[in-house]
C-alpha cells in the first residue's frame, strides 16, 4: 500500500553533513515488530481496543445517526446530500478503525525503535498527496475561469460552472486544499523531526488529516451547488464551519502535544510559525464564521454581523488569513526545507526571533487597509495602512533569513532547481511583501483597489511564494517520506520550474499592465466631472490582457502536471536513469 | 548590502547558538544594520502619520489628526465643486430648455453632450456599442438612417418611451411572421423577399419573377414600407430600399424577416433618467449621427 501503516517500517536519519550525492536522507533499516499470530507462543497477549478507538467509533456511529436523521428532514438539497456524506465518511472511519484494529498488534505502537522515534508518516503521505491532488484541481478550475473572464460564454450557460460559484472552487482548491494540505504535510512532518519525537495521538493525525480533506469536499461540492455565505475565503456554510473547527482545535492539540513531549530543550523557529498559523487561524476562523443558521437542517445561515462591523471583521480575517495562513505557515516552511536542502545554518537566530514577533503584533491589524475610502471610520483605516506600512520590514526578515541562509552554498542554485525553486519563491515573496504594503497607502490603493493588480499581486504571492517553496517542500518531502534516494528526475523539476517561472511572469505583467490601465481608466475624468470611460469600455480594454493571463496561468498548469508526474515516478520507486546535475562530474561547487 | 558579503563559510563565519535540530542550525548573526533602521523609519513615519491624520478610538471618539482631515468631507467637498460647476455652465437648464436651444447654446452644448456621453456609456452602450455603431438587431445611431426618425425631438420621444417597452405611450411598430402565420406561402415569401432585395441591386434568385414580388409587394408591405420601399418613421418602417440592414441583408436572413416577423425591444428610459439626462442623451446621439 502506497500510503503505508501509520508504523512505517524505517527510522529515518538526517544525513546533514554528507556528500551532495548522498543527501538525501540515510534509512536505517528496523525489524518489523513481530506480529502474535506468527512466530510467538500459543498464547497471544490479550488486545484490547483502546479508549480512543471505542470512544472514536461510538463518537462517529452517534454523528453518523445524526446525520442521517439531518439528511432526511433536509430543508434543501445540498444540506441533505452534504449530511449523508457526512453520515458515510462517520461509517468509512467506524469500518476504517476497526480494520487496523483487528490487524494491530496488541501493544501499542512503540514511540521509539532501537532508541530512535518511530515517527508516524502516514498521515503525512496522505496529506501530501492530497495537496498534490487538489494543487491540480485548483490550477485548472483557475485556468478556467480565467478563459471565462477572456469569453464569458465559455460557462457554458450551466449555473453549475458560471464564474460566481467556480471563483470560491478556485481559491479554495488552491489556498485551504493545495497550501492547507501542504501545510498540514510538512507541520506534521517537521515538528517530528525537530522534535525528536513522534507525533502525538494515535488516531488524532489520521483523524486531522482526513478530517480536513473531508471539510475541502463538503465545501468545493456546496460551491458547485449554490451553498456559500458570500465572505470571501470563508464561503462554507455554518455546518462546514463547524467541523473544520473540530478538526482544526484536535490539529492544534496534536502539534502541541508533539511539542510537549519533544527530546529537544528548545522550540525549533519553525514550529513557532506552525503555532502561530495553527492558533490564529482558529480564532479568525470562528469569529468571522459567527453565524446563526436559518434552521439546523439547512444550509442557508446569517452572520451576527452586518454592515460595516460585518466588512471590518470579514476583512480582519481575510486578510490575516493571507498573514498567518500563507505568510506565516508558509515562513515555517522555508525555515525548515532551505537550510535542510541547502545544508547551511540558518542565517540569524536573531533575525528570526524579532522578526517573527513582529510579523505577528503587526499583521493582525492591517486587515482594515481593504476597505479603505469605504464607511469604515477613517481613523480604521488609518490604522490598517500604518501598520501594513510596519509590516514591511518584519515580513523582510523571513526573507533575509531564507536567502542569507544561501550564503556560502550560492552555487547549489546552479545546480539544485529544488532549491532555486525555494529560493525565487522568497525572491517572490520579498517582491509581494513590498507591493503590499504599498499598495496599503491610501493614495495608492485609491488607484490599485477593486482592479485586477490586486489578482495581480495575489498571484505574485500565491504562484511565486506560496506554490513555489510548496513545490520545494514536496519535492524533499516525497523522496523522505517515501524512501527515495532523490525525486524519480531532477530534468524534470528544471522543466517544471521554467515552465511555471514563464507563466508567472505573463500572470503578473498581465495583471499588472491591466490593473494600472483599469485603474486610471475608472478614474478619469472630463472637465464636467463626468467619467470619461463607460465600465463596458474599460472591460473591452481588458479583453486582450485576460487572454495573456489566461495562458500564464496554463503554463502555471503545465508545470504542475510535470510536478505530479515526478512525484508520482519517485513514490513508485523508479529512477530517470539520468546523471542527476547535482552530482554531475562537469560541474564544480564555487567556492 | 554589505550584510551579503559578511557572511563566510561554518569553519570560519559566525557563531552557532549551539542548538541543532533535526542537523539544522543557527548562526547568531545580528539583525541586518539596513533592516533595523528601516523598521524604525516606518515606525517613526506611522507615529508621524498618527498625529496627523484620525488615527486612535477613544472611548466615544477618535483621535482627530493635527490636518483635520475628514475622507467623508472630502467627497462631500468634491461633489459640491462639481455641482456648483455644473450649475455655473447653466446645467438645470438641460431638463427644461428646448432641444435645438441646447444644441445652438455654445456653453451648455458641451456640458450635453459630456452628460449624455456619460449616460450612453452606462446604459446604452451594451446593447448599441460603445461606438454607437449598433450590431444586428441593434441599430446603429452613426448613420443617420433612423427607423423612428432622426430629429432631436423623435431621438428623445424614443429614448422617453422606449419601442415595445411597456410604457403607456410606446412606439411600437408591427412586422408581421408573414410565413409562419399562413400569410404568404413559402415560395411567395422567397419571391418577395428576392423583390425586396432587388431594389438595392441584390436580387438573389433570377428564377424568381420580380413582377409577382412586386405584386406581393404592393399588397402586403407597401402599407407600412411605402410604395417606394423608402420606410415610414411614423410606423418604425425601415427603408428597404438602401443599403442598411437591421436583421442583415443575406437572402436567407431577409427571407427570415419575412418568415417570422421581427419584434426588437428598446426599453423606456422615462422614470429610469431624469429629464435633463435624457435630453443630453438625445442632444448626444443626434449629434452622432442624428439629422433626418
Amino acid at each position: 500500500m502506497i500510503l503505508g501503516g501509520p508504523e512505517a517500517p524505517g527510522v529515518f536519519d538526517a544525513d546533514q553533513g554528507s556528500t551532495p550525492a548522498l543527501r538525501a536522507h540515510r534509512v536505517v533499516p528496523q525489524p518489523r515488530v513481530e506480529r502474535t499470530d506468527s512466530a510467538m507462543p500459543a498464547t497471544p497477549a490479550p488486545k484490547y481496543m483502546t479508549e480512543g478507538e471505542a470512544g472514536l467509533c461510538a463518537a462517529f456511529g452517534l454523528g453518523a445517526l445524526l446525520c442521517l436523521v439531518a439528511s432526511a428532514k433536509a430543508a434543501d438539497p445540498a444540506f441533505g446530500l452534504h449530511a449523508g456524506l457526512f453520515a458515510l465518511a462517520a461509517i468509512a472511519a467506524i469500518v476504517a478503525i476497526l480494520r487496523r484494529y483487528a490487524a494491530r498488534d496488541p501493544e501499542p505502537i512503540p514511540q521509539e525503535i532501537g532508541g530512535k522515534p518511530n515517527y508516524n508518516l502516514g498521515p503525512i503521505k496522505f496529506a501530501a498527496i492530497a495537496a498534490m491532488g487538489w494543487g491540480i484541481a485548483g490550477f485548472l478550475v483557475g485556468c478556467i475561469i480565467a478563459f471565462q473572464l477572456w469569453a464569458p460564454s465559455l460557462n457554458l450557460g450551466l449555473e453549475y460552472t458560471t464564474f460566481g460559484r467556480l471563483r470560491p472552487l478556485h481559491t479554495s482548491a488552491v489556498i485551504f486544499a493545495f497550501g492547507g494540505n501542504v501545510l498540514i504535510a510538512t507541520s506534521l512532518y517537521v515538528v517530528q523531526r525537530t522534535c525528536r519525537a513522534r507525533l502525538a495521538g494515535d488516531l488524532a493525525p489520521w483523524f486531522v488529516v482526513l478530517g480536513y480533506n473531508l471539510f475541502i469536499v463538503i465545501a468545493g461540492t456546496g460551491y458547485l451547488m449554490g451553498v456559500t455565505q458570500s465572505k470571501e475565503y470563508a464561503e462554507p456554510e455554518w455546518y462546514a464551519d463547524l467541523w473544520l473547527t473540530v478538526v482544526w482545535v484536535v490539529y492544534l492539540l496534536v502539534f502541541l502535544a508533539t511539542i510537549a513531549k519533544r527530546r529537544e530543550p528548545h522550540i525549533f523557529v519553525a514550529n513557532w510559525f506552525y503555532l502561530a498559523f495553527i492558533v490564529t487561524i482558529a480564532m479568525l476562523h470562528v469569529v468571522n464564521n459567527l453565524s446563526i443558521p436559518v434552521t439546523v437542517f439547512g444550509s442557508k445561515s446569517y452572520p451576527i454581523f452586518s454592515g460595516v462591523q460585518d466588512a471590518l471583521v470579514q476583512w480582519w480575517y481575510g486578510h490575516n488569513a493571507v498573514g498567518f495562513f500563507l505568510t506565516a505557515g508558509f515562513l515555517a516552511i522555508m525555515y525548515y526545507f532551505i537550510p535542510k536542502r541547502a545544508e547551511r545554518p540558518i542565517y540569524s537566530y536573531r533575525l528570526s526571533i524579532i522578526h517573527f514577533w513582529a510579523l505577528i503584533f503587526m499583521y493582525i491589524w492591517a486587515g482594515p487597509h481593504h476597505l479603505h475610502y469605504t464607511a469604515l471610520p477613517d481613523w480604521a483605516q488609518t490604522l490598517g495602512m500604518t501598520f501594513s506600512i510596519m509590516l514591511w520590514m518584519p515580513s523582510w526578515g523571513g526573507m533575509i533569513n531564507g536567502l542569507m541562509t544561501l550564503s556560502g552554498a550560492w552555487d547549489k542554485l546552479r545546480t539544485d532547481p529544488i532549491l532555486r525553486l525555494m529560493v525565487v519563491s522568497l525572491a517572490f515573496y520579498g517582491m509581494a511583501t513590498f507591493e503590499g504594503p504599498m499598495m496599503s497607502i491610501k493614495a495608492v490603493n485609491a488607484l490599485s483597489h477593486y482592479t485586477d493588480w490586486t489578482i495581480g499581486h495575489v498571484h505574485s504571492g500565491a504562484l511565486g511564494w506560496v506554490a513555489y517553496v510548496s513545490f520545494g517542500a514536496l519535492y524533499c518531502l516525497v523522496p523522505w517520506l517515501w524512501n527515495r534516494r532523490e525525486v524519480y528526475s531532477l530534468r524534470l523539476v528544471e522543466w517544471h520550474f521554467w515552465v511555471s517561472t514563464l507563466g508567472i511572469v505573463l500572470y503578473i505583467t498581465s495583471m499588472w499592465v491591466a490593473g494600472i490601465m483599469q485603474g486610471l481608466m475608472w478614474r478619469a475624468y472630463n472637465s464636467f466631472g463626468f467619467l470619461e470611460y463607460s465600465f463596458v469600455e474599460t472591460v473591452e480594454a481588458m479583453q486582450p490582457y485576460y487572454l495573456v493571463r489566461a495562458l500564464g496561468g496554463v503554463l502555471f498548469l503545465i508545470g504542475a502536471l510535470i510536478m505530479a508526474y515526478n512525484l508520482a515516478m519517485t513514490i513508485l520507486g523508479r529512477e530517470a536513469g539520468e546523471r542527476s546535475p547535482a552530482t554531475g562530474a562537469a560541474l564544480v561547487p564555487a567556492e | 548590502m554589505t550584510d551579503l558579503k559578511s557572511s563566510a563559510p561554518a569553519a570560519t563565519g559566525p557563531e552557532t547558538t549551539g542548538h541543532e535540530w533535526d542537523g539544522i542550525a543557527e548562526y547568531n548573526n545580528p539583525l541586518p544594520r539596513w533592516w533595523l533602521y528601516s523598521l524604525y523609519a516606518t515606525i517613526v513615519w506611522a507615529f508621524g502619520y498618527w498625529i496627523a491624520f484620525p488615527a486612535w478610538p477613544l472611548v466615544s471618539d477618535h483621535t482627530r489628526g493635527l490636518l483635520g482631515y475628514s475622507s467623508r468631507a472630502s467627497v462631500l467637498a468634491d461633489v459640491a465643486a462639481t455641482k456648483a460647476a455644473r450649475a455655473a455652465l447653466g446645467q438645470e437648464k438641460l431638463a427644461t430648455a428646448d432641444l435645438t436651444a441646447i444644441e445652438a447654446d455654445p456653453t451648455l452644448l458641451p456640458l450635453a453632450l459630456a452628460t449624455g456621453k456619460a449616460a450612453f456609456g452606462d446604459n446604452c452602450a451594451a446593447c448599441h456599442g460603445t461606438a454607437a455603431t449598433g450590431r444586428t438587431g441593434y441599430p446603429n445611431l452613426q448613420d443617420d438612417d433612423w427607423l423612428w426618425g432622426g430629429s432631436l425631438d423623435a431621438i428623445a420621444q424614443t429614448i422617453r418611451v422606449g419601442i415595445r417597452s411597456g410604457h403607456a405611450d410606446t412606439r411600437a411598430g408591427e412586422m408581421p411572421a408573414f410565413g409562419r402565420d399562413g400569410i404568404l406561402k413559402r415560395d411567395e415569401v422567397e419571391t418577395v423577399a428576392n423583390y425586396v432585395l432587388s431594389l438595392s441591386g441584390k436580387a438573389f434568385a433570377p428564377s424568381l419573377s420580380l413582377e409577382k414580388g412586386a405584386a406581393l409587394f404592393a399588397q402586403n408591405c407597401a402599407a407600412c414600407h411605402g410604395e417606394q420601399a423608402k420606410g415610414n418613421p411614423e410606423m418604425g418602417a425601415s427603408s428597404l430600399a438602401d443599403a442598411v440592414w437591421l436583421y442583415g441583408s443575406a437572402p436567407q436572413e431577409v427571407v427570415a424577416t419575412i418568415q417570422g416577423g421581427r419584434k426588437g425591444v428598446m426599453p423606456t428610459w422615462e422614470g429610469r433618467l431624469d429629464a435633463a439626462t435624457i435630453n443630453s442623451l438625445a442632444v448626444y446621439v443626434h449629434g452622432l449621427g442624428g439629422g433626418k
